[in-house]
């Protein structure tokens, strides 16, 4: 037995460690990188996160004309309102005292940048986020037409906002002279069948 | 010039040497690893100090990303956990990671601590290593505790109102005191939420800081050995113990291996038995806290149940005052003797390879008595389970205060000049 | 000494195995044992349909959500939506009931628990034996008892899959193995008499309630789908490691003497 119980190691000892360590080394730094990787996806969006922002469906195919249903997409209101023949025509008419007719400053898709504000395969149908565009209330719909107390006499119908009486028209333009200054938004939506799908055109066809 | 202390550690290159002006790395480095020596002939029991250090980096880390998702808020908590396990992304490996760790982190400190006894690592002069070590003990219990009402499940919601309920006992200011934990009149959310608070930042700050003391005074003193014996008796001529072994690379190495075995046995429970047969995971911790109806058992997670049982073996009422009184003082008592070891060990050896017959018998009846201990804290009270749990108490309490009288009586064996046993 | 502690150790490790503590509980019920095949996709499905069909209108299973059981279970969307979608259009809401609290604790006297989690709060065993052991029981509130739960407030929610039961008598030293046949039945400790058939044979409702049991299970613990595979290949890798590790240290310590 030596004095010292630890020997210098050789060249060829040094040599073989090296490689060795780096063997080791290396598959333990590729161990660590899959150690990290569930950490590293644990912050992405979880399933309740994408469950909240997904789209939502609905089968629009029993709204009778006249009727309106709210669906809630990404915790908001969604109008969706059958309009009827006299309501669309209502539409031409009220055009002179709204503040922005044809939607210029306005939120909308591509597609519903028109007097309906709606996709022209099917113009009667309003899909539409039932959210003043002041700050933030939800309007009232008044469906029908003809004089009311809020939306005035020559009313063609629309939607009246309780805050602080902005008025809209059934395509959510809204007045001239309250204090919205813009249309309600319409939010991407697309149809496939009975079915709507609202917060998602990435299907769209043209 | 003044002499730069630094000098005495070579930088390995002009780099270094400005660092090391500014910062001591490589002084740190060689004082700690490359030139911290120890014995050549650690074994088995030598893992779980390292060990033991890896599992409160993968608590801290995995309770980081718990923290991201939990809510400490009575109504939401239990919701949270089970978002948790399923809607966030591997959030349900991350809580496994934690939930058994926290039992892993017992199996390695309990394993740690015996360690320390066979050998006499609680002897001159590491009397301080160990009081330290102690405290890690009973701060690990602390945040072990508080971690567990975090669910709110039912069991969650029992346990600390037992436990809590057991500071009820002090005169006078009993009471008071557990409605000051409490912050209330009984468990609810503004004791869930303090309990998070003592959880996630208070004790994992005291933790650490009692770990980094537990280290300086270890490296102080040098690392004991299974031989009990001091390896700088006999040194080379500059100064190296002729049986020590640098820790870098030597036991860096060695440890890598008592890890990636800690590993496999640790994630084989996380992936194949997080629950571990209701052990680690209780059952009626998955219904949510519910404040008006108990448990049939409440039993708390295995690493207490040898205190509990002594604190529930009591039913006598000494010098007038109530049985329940006692059982408190006993409780507190089991744990407080494990500070006093270094004192009421008298050996003149240190290592069980030494010492005398007396004192193995007696460790071998204090092992019988903890685990007796342990299991009976997991089941419910009969009278022949209160008559055992009586017995284990006298034991385990035997062990420490006869320690004066049975480890100075007896042969104990010529300890050898220098270490035996290479292991590796 | 090292031969007495590691007899010690031995006998700690017998111990510890048959300690009760491991046994699955119950306080001394008695369990029918259910053989789960977590991996049996249909019959999972099954229990799904079952569960979503007889269970999800008065209990909710509040931490699952439709979609991750459709994924989970290889159903396709379609087939969920128009199968087991009753209370809620969109695929990744939770699986909420369509009753009301305030309704379930005026009718039942309770409000029916969340049904989430039950199988890692009962154990498989014991679901399986509780939803056969229900049986007629004119004194009773609802008009059901349950032999494993003694006045259980819930009724017999699938009673005209199962048909309705009677009790005859308890197993015991006296008729330790009672004939069964398609009439007589022997749940847990109890002996039913079939009183009158429902849509399912007996032999066809142990089936239907084991592909719910294993439902239940799943629904308790969706990643122990992934977990294992996980493991294996984790394992596998850290067997790897430590050969490497310990071919490094063994380097190492040839320097030591």
């Amino acid at each position: 037995m030596t004095d010292n119980s630890v020997s210098e190691p050789t060249v060829e000892d040094q040599k073989r460690r090296r490689f060795l360590t780096g063997i080791t080394a290396g598959f333990g730094a590729v161990g660590g990188a899959i150690a990290v990787t569930p950490f590293a996806l644990s912050m992405m969006p979880s399933e309740r996160a994408k469950n909240a922002g997904a789209p939502v469906q609905y089968d629009y195919s029993k709204i009778q004309p006249g009727a309106m249903v709210k669906v809630e997409w990404r915790g908001k209101p969604v109008v969706l309102l059958n309009r009827t023949e006299e309501m669309m025509l209502g539409l031409e008419e009220i055009e002179s005292n709204l503040a922005d007719p044809t939607s210029l400053v306005s939120v909308q898709p591509p597609y519903a940048q028109n007097d309906a504000r709606a996709d022209v395969s099917k113009p009667e149908m309003l899909v539409m986020l039932g959210v003043c565009t002041h700050l933030g209330c939800s309007p009232v719909e008044k469906l029908a037409i003809g004089p009311d107390p809020e939306m005035g006499d020559d009313s063609q119908g629309g939607f009246f906002c309780p805050c602080h009486g902005s008025k809209f028209d059934l395509s959510g333009r809204v007045y001239l002279n309250v204090p919205a200054t813009s249309n309600m938004e319409i939010p991407p939506y697309q149809y496939e069948g009975d079915i709507i799908t609202i917060g998602k055109d990435t299907e769209r066809v043209a | 010039m003044a002499i730069h202390r630094h000098d005495n550690h070579k930088s390995a290159n002009a780099f270094m040497e400005w660092v090391d002006r500014r910062l001591p790395v490589t002084k740190v480095w060689n004082e700690h690893l490359a030139e911290y020596y120890a014995a050549k002939n650690f074994n088995f029991w030598y893992y779980f100090g390292s060990l033991s250090l890896l599992i409160l980096v993968i608590q801290i880390l995995t309770g980081i990303f718990l923290t991201m998702h939990y809510k400490p808020d009575a109504a939401l908590a239990f919701a949270s956990v089970e978002y948790i396990m399923r809607d966030v992304p591997y959030g349900w490996l991350v809580r496994y990671l934690h939930s058994t760790g926290a039992s892993a982190f017992f199996v390695v400190v309990y394993l740690h601590m015996f360690r320390g006894l066979i050998y006499g690592s609680h002897r001159e002069p590491r009397e301080l290593v160990w009081l330290i070590g102690c405290v890690i003990f009973v701060a690990l219990m602390a945040e072990a505790f508080m971690g567990y009402l975090l669910p709110w499940g039912n069991m969650s919601y029992w346990g600390a109102q037992v436990i809590i309920s057991l500071f009820d006992v002090i005169p006078y200011f009993g009471p008071l005191l557990t409605e000051w934990i409490r912050g209330d009149f009984v468990i609810s959310d503004a004791t869930l939420n303090r309990f998070f608070a003592f959880h996630v930042i208070m004790l994992p700050l005291i933790l650490v800081a009692l770990v980094f003391l537990h280290l300086v005074a270890l490296h102080q003193v040098g690392s004991n050995n299974p031989d009990g014996i001091d390896i700088f008796e006999h040194v080379d001529e500059n100064g190296k113990p002729l049986d020590g072994v640098a820790f870098h690379p030597y036991y860096t190495v060695k440890d890598i291996v008592g890890v990636c075995g800690f590993l496999i046995i640790y994630l084989g429970v996380v992936f194949f038995a997080p629950e571990f047969g209701g052990i680690f995971l209780e059952k009626d911790n998955f219904a949510p806290a519910n404040p008006l109806q108990t448990p049939p058992d409440i039993v708390p997670l295995w690493y207490f149940t040898p205190y509990y049982s002594i604190l529930r073996a009591n039913t006598f009422n000494f010098f007038w005052i109530d049985a329940k009184v006692w059982g408190v003082v006993f409780m507190a008592l089991s744990l407080i003797v494990f500070f006093l070891l270094p004192w009421l060990d008298r050996s003149p050896v240190k290592s069980i390879r030494y010492r005398s017959q007396p004192f193995k018998i007696a460790l071998v009846i204090f092992l019988a008595a903890f685990f007796l201990l342990g299991w009976l804290g997991m089941n419910p009270v009969t009278p022949t389970n209160t008559l055992l749990a009586q017995i284990g108490t006298v034991a385990y309490f035997g062990f420490f205060f006869l320690m004066p009288w049975f480890t100075s009586i007896g042969k104990t064996k010529p300890v050898p000049d220098r270490v035996t046993g290479d292991e590796h | 000494m090292k031969n007495t502690l590691n007899l010690f150790f031995a006998l700690l490790l017998i111990a510890i195995v048959q300690s009760p503590a491991n046994a699955a509980g119950g306080h001394g019920a008695v369990l029918d044992d259910v053989d789960l095949n977590m991996k049996d996709t249909a019959s999972l499905q099954n229990g799904a349909k079952l569960f979503m069909n007889y269970c999800l209108s008065c209990h909710s299973a509040a931490y699952a959500r439709y979609n991750r059981v459709a994924e989970d279970l290889d159903i396709p969307p379609a087939l969920l939506k128009e199968n087991l979608m009753f209370t809620t259009e969109k695929t990744g809401d939770l699986m909420q009931t369509t009753m009301s609290a305030d309704d379930a604790k005026r009718w039942f006297g309770v409000t029916p628990p969340d049904l989430t989690l039950v199988a890692r709060v009962r154990k498989p065993n014991w679901l399986y034996t509780y939803l056969r052991a229900f049986y007629l029981d004119e004194s009773s509130p609802s008009g059901w008892n349950n032999s494993l739960f003694e006045n259980v407030a819930m009724p017999h929610a699938l009673y005209e899959l199962q048909g309705v039961q009677r009790v005859v008598g308890k197993v015991d030293a006296d008729n330790a193995d009672v004939a069964t046949d398609d009439s007589v039945k022997v749940v847990g400790d109890t002996i039913f008499e079939l009183d009158h058939p429902g849509m399912m044979s007996p032999r066809q409702f142990d089936e239907a309630m084991k592909d719910l049991t294993a439902f239940l299970t799943y629904l308790a613990e969706p990643a122990q789908m992934q977990r294992k595979s996980i493991g294996v290949f984790t394992l596998a890798f850290l067997i790897i490691l430590m050969g490497l590790s310990y071919l490094l240290k063994k380097e190492y310590w040839r320097d030591v003497h």
